[in-house]
């Protein structure tokens, strides 16, 4: 049975082919109203995330399918103490399709392996969230034309922010990506990942603390929140947090066509002084995050032979 | 040091210094009531230090385990007093049950009749990675 549990789960052929398909719900909605008919998806939010959950129950109700799920684990068998296997294959019995969100890394995995229909992993803890590498790929390629030839610029904490872990091992698939890395030293991309995704696979790279530096060189910027958590004494969060705040002064090299993403949620990394540039591109991220999802919906089901 | 020449088991030889104990644990060898010895710190010529394990029974080894430890290891097959074959060692592709996974956040630490699996990700740095949440192991797991 296929799932998605890691982006690399699917070949550059197949997310190119999804992100083609979201492309085409977006421009004929009407042709895929009613191409889940009859068919559940079951939402397994072992935490809360409503801004993902609910993107995938909108996704489901545009294909003209249905939603079943839970949002919490208080409500949900693991609270008696069940396990995520029997969870995927009681739930197999009565949905189509499941997308679970875990704390735990590797949860997806496990119901993956038991389930007797596709799992996608929408979140496990700090490892992998699939959907929202497709999201930010259908971005980058509804923005920029193109998912190659580009320079993209990661702002913020590259240390432990797995969305920008996830995009880079993505991008490493397509031909002309630059990646400048641009964060504190306390929040930069970790060693293993910088070797083994961006040196195995011979991307050019280069790493700066400095924003406003390397600001006209970039055709995408993916900014993330800088957390006071993440650092070990506060004189230090105070001296960094401010430089990777997004301002509008700070955008005054940028490039015209620039591309502005982020992950959300935001707290205060973009000024929202910028949502009314046109370059702003994170709200446009959460629509496509709900268009690539009912291409994934769709793609996993016909694979399975439910449609 | 005088140890008796086994008639039907195991020499394990090339065992980095320092792994002999770790290799011993993990092939569960000291549950077995036929004679072992765990010999430490040998001088070798090629690696200056290495362990050697004697095993002075047939019994089943996991050689996965043999060649996570070090590809460099060797294992002599005794039977009758003589060798008769000497087994290379080399890097598993998976290793199964074999270590635990040390990340906290991985569903293994809470669901512990999941079976630990391991996949080789960098055969160049002996670098596995918990198949689960892709946190790196060693033979110290």
């Amino acid at each position: 049975m296929r799932s998605l549990i890691d982006i690399l789960d699917f070949s550059a052929e197949e997310v190119n082919a999804l992100i083609d398909d979201a492309k085409d719900m977006i421009a004929h909605p009407e042709k895929y109203s009613e191409i889940c008919k009859g068919k559940k998806l079951a939402t397994l939010f072992f935490e809360p995330s409503t801004r993902t959950r609910l993107s995938f129950e909108a996704a489901m109700l545009e294909l003209g399918g249905s939603v079943i799920g839970f949002s919490d684990a208080q409500n949900s068998s693991s609270s008696k103490g069940e396990s995520v296997s029997d969870t995927a294959k009681v739930i197999s019995c009565y949905a189509d399709i499941i997308a679970m969100r875990h704390p735990r890394e590797g949860a997806p995995l496990v119901a993956a392996n038991a389930a007797s229909i596709p799992v996608i992993n929408a979140g496990d803890g700090g490892h992998n969230h699939p959907t929202q590498t497709l999201a930010d790929l259908l971005t980058i390629s509804r923005e920029k034309g193109r998912l190659n030839d580009f320079t993209i610029g990661f702002c913020g904490d590259l240390k432990f922010g797995r969305t920008v872990h996830s995009l880079i091992s993505a991008l490493t698939r397509y031909e002309g990506i630059r990646v400048v890395l641009i964060s504190p030293e306390e929040l930069a991309l970790p060693g293993y990942i910088k070797k083994d995704v961006i040196e195995k696979n011979g991307m050019i790279c280069t790493q700066t603390t400095d924003l406003e530096a390397v600001m006209s060189e970039l055709d995408v910027l993916y900014m993330t929140r800088v957390q006071k958590e993440r650092f070990f004494n506060e004189e230090d969060y105070l001296r960094l947090k401010d430089s990777y705040i997004l301002t509008p002064q700070k955008l005054k090299n940028a490039k015209s066509d620039l591309c502005i993403m982020h992950p959300l949620p935001r707290v205060n990394e973009i000024s929202v002084a910028i949502d009314d540039d046109p370059r702003a591109c994170y709200f446009k991220q959460v629509l496509n995050g709900k268009h690539v999802r009912k291409a994934l919906i769709v793609k996993l089901l016909k694979e399975a032979g439910a449609i | 040091m005088n140890i008796d020449s086994i008639q039907n088991g195991f020499v394990i030889d090339h065992i980095p210094a320092g792994r002999g104990m770790k290799l011993y644990e993990l092939l569960g060898l000291e549950s077995l009531d036929c004679s072992i010895a765990l010999i430490k710190n040998v001088g070798s010529r090629k690696m200056g230090k290495k362990d050697i394990i004697k095993i002075d029974e047939a019994i089943s080894i996991d050689f996965d385990i043999i060649g996570f430890i070090s590809p460099e290891v060797t294992v002599n097959i005794i039977r009758d007093g003589v060798i008769v074959e000497k087994k290379s060692m080399a890097l598993p592709k998976v290793l199964t049950g074999v270590i635990r996974c040390k990340n906290p956040r991985c569903i293994t630490s809470c669901e512990q009749e999941l079976v630990q699996k391991f996949k080789l990700t960098d055969p160049e740095g002996h670098v596995y990675r918990c198949v689960y949440c892709e946190t790196k192991a060693n033979y110290d797991n």
